[in-house]
């Protein structure tokens, strides 16, 4: 937001989206994404049945007319339990994520603006925890709280936080010694305020493109780890939960519809994150 | 040199010891008390006494940790709380079979640096735009649900391979795939921007200009150059492959390393759970030093500093 680039009569943001305009992928991946979260809201009012609604009548019927996407082994519509199961992964994707910008920004801009042993100390912490894949770090969390989608919400948030925190820190510092927060500190303005009101904005536009990205990795590993027994237990709709269960049918020839849609679910989502925060962040540092 | 690579040493050392603390406190963290964990629901007073003593959970803190660590470096992981073998000797039945996935996965390295340069290569035409839309399915795609649909086309649809277990090296062709496709996905973006870095150079200009063979300048003059921070990614993503690793052992039903990790978190196998953590650590922390280390091998500079 420092840029300084920009003609008087153009806001930064106003330059933000012009630029963003013209990224037309990432746009239609917000658009899907935009979708996918009302369907998910207004889920009650758009589909006839719930979720666990069963019917033995109609048990593993492939795709059809009235059943857009098959019906699994309890007869229940699987078109409905996959917009019910975006509730679940989007919930799990944006609140362990935003729990991890929150907790990682503060220790981020905390670290760069103290500076000395606590800087230290953090940016080591985060090295160490850097040298893991995200996924056995999410396993070791829930090995130790145990399984259960309110545990894994909290494993992709301590993994999530070291990332924000590195972030955060590295565009603080950028902006630290430049004249508006040594004028803001010249004129007395509290630690807090210079913090929270002076850095901070100028640090958002890094933190907004990783939490773009970081919510489809996190769907990722909530699924992953609900596929695994470790989340989200049946009957609960989640696509990963959904995916264990299908594995029943997995040696069996005709019943690929079970595994496919649940997958392709999960794939969309994080592949429209991936997307939109690519386009972001052409848009906010064109380089 | 040798003397970088001690300083290293040191610092992979020094990490090393705080996971080996993370991973002694791993137990202490467990909510409720370990012992009764251990012992089981219906264990007498008495008997868990008699636990608590044997695994030295009754001495003090620094002691346990002593204790703890004498008898890692005596590969003394303790037993089982499943099977009652000793740790060591059920992770070292698995081993064999998560290394050979490993080694087998390393395709992704030459796949993903070849993607790379092709897109680069032929920026904003069809095959560039063919590896983007590639690579960035590749970074989305669940891995789980990839061997999925794997194993019901090949192995259940057309019957080119056995769906799960292991008998042979061709088992694990499927896994291997799936573990890789990230991979690939990862190196051929990661390569795709620094080799057009290094292609805006000016003595790639240069070496045009003099009239070297295009074939030379892309793989001898460029390639070099733009290897120094592709071997950084290639460290991270064979950290990344033995990750996958897990979920894809689980759904092949191979018995590897992965799947005993997956068994023994639902079992509540607190002793392997930790062992297991602390070799996948360890296995992290050594790509990493070797990384560091071939990295100065190839680029000098950042020996000097």
């Amino acid at each position: 937001m420092s840029s300084t680039t920009t003609s008087p009569s153009v806001s930064p943001f106003q330059l933000f989206l012009m630029r963003f305009k013209r990224e037309k992928l990432a746009i239609a991946a917000g658009i899907t994404l935009l979708i996918m979260i009302l369907m998910a809201l207004f889920a009650p009012l758009l589909l006839s049945h719930g979720p666990n609604d069963f019917d033995y009548n109609r048990i593993l019927m492939p795709p059809s007319p009235e059943n857009w996407v098959g019906t699994d082994i309890y007869g229940r519509d699987l078109f409905t339990r996959l917009v019910y199961g975006a509730r679940v992964s989007l919930t799990v994707g944006f609140l362990s994520v935003t729990i991890g910008a929150l907790v990682g920004s503060f220790i981020g801009i905390l670290a760069a603006y103290r500076g000395g042993w606590l800087d230290s100390i953090v940016m080591r912490a985060a090295d160490v925890l850097f040298a893991f894949p995200s996924f056995l770090l999410a396993i070791a969390i829930v090995a130790v709280l145990g399984g259960g989608i309110m545990n894994v919400i909290i494993a992709i948030a301590i993994f999530s936080a070291p990332t924000f925190a590195r972030i955060t820190r590295s565009s603080a510092l950028s902006v630290l010694n430049s004249q508006f927060v040594r004028a803001a500190t010249t004129m007395g303005a509290s630690h807090s305020r210079i913090m929270f009101v002076h850095i901070l904005p100028s640090t958002i536009s890094g933190i907004l493109v990783y939490f773009t990205m970081r919510v489809g990795t996190s769907v990722l590993t909530a699924a992953s780890l609900s596929f695994l027994g470790m989340g989200a237990q049946p009957p609960s709709p989640e696509w990963g939960a959904m995916l264990a269960s299908s594995r029943d049918f997995i040696a069996v020839d005709g019943y690929m519809y079970l595994t496919l849609y649940p997958g392709l679910c999960i794939f969309l989502t994080v592949l429209c994150c991936n997307v939109l925060g690519d386009g972001l962040r052409t848009a906010l540092d064109p380089k | 040199m040798p003397q970088y690579i001690l300083k290293r040493l040191m610092g992979t050392l020094g990490v090393m010891l705080v996971i080996a603390i993370l991973a002694f406190f791993f137990v202490h963290m467990l909510p409720g008390d370990p012992v009764r964990m251990i012992a089981g629901e219906d264990a007498t007073l008495q008997e868990m006494e008699i636990l608590r003593q044997k695994l030295g959970l009754n001495l003090p803190l620094h002691q346990q940790f002593y204790l703890f660590m004498v008898n890692l470096l005596q590969l003394d992981f303790g037993t089982s709380l499943i099977s009652g073998d000793a740790v060591y000797d059920v992770l070292s039945h698995r081993y064999v079979l998560t290394a050979k996935l490993t080694l087998v996965s390393l395709w992704f390295i030459p796949a993903g640096i070849i993607l790379g340069v092709v897109a680069a290569t032929h920026k904003s035409r069809f095959l560039d735009r063919a590896c983007m839309v590639f690579s960035v399915s590749g970074i989305s795609v669940p891995e789980f649900w990839f061997g999925l649909i794997l194993i019901q086309i090949f192995a259940v649809k057309l019957q080119w391979f056995n769906p799960t277990g292991f008998q042979s090296l061709a088992d694990l062709t499927l896994p291997a795939i799936t573990v890789g496709m990230m991979g690939t996905a990862v190196i051929a973006r990661f390569t795709r921007s620094a080799f057009l870095d290094v292609l805006s150079e000016n003595y790639i200009q240069t070496a045009r200009a003099k009239g070297v063979k295009r074939f030379n300048v892309t793989y001898v003059h460029a390639l070099r150059n733009a290897m120094l921070p592709i071997i950084t990614v290639i460290g991270l993503q064979i950290g990344f492959i033995l990750s996958g690793s897990i979920v894809v052992e689980t759904i092949f039903g191979l018995p590897g390393l992965g799947s005993l990790l997956i068994e023994s978190v639902v079992a509540r196998d607190h002793p392997v759970v930790q062992t297991l953590l602390l070799l996948y650590s360890f296995h992290f922390v050594m790509i990493n030093f070797v990384v560091d280390v071939l990295y100065t091998v190839i680029n000098p500079q950042v020996r000097l500093k």
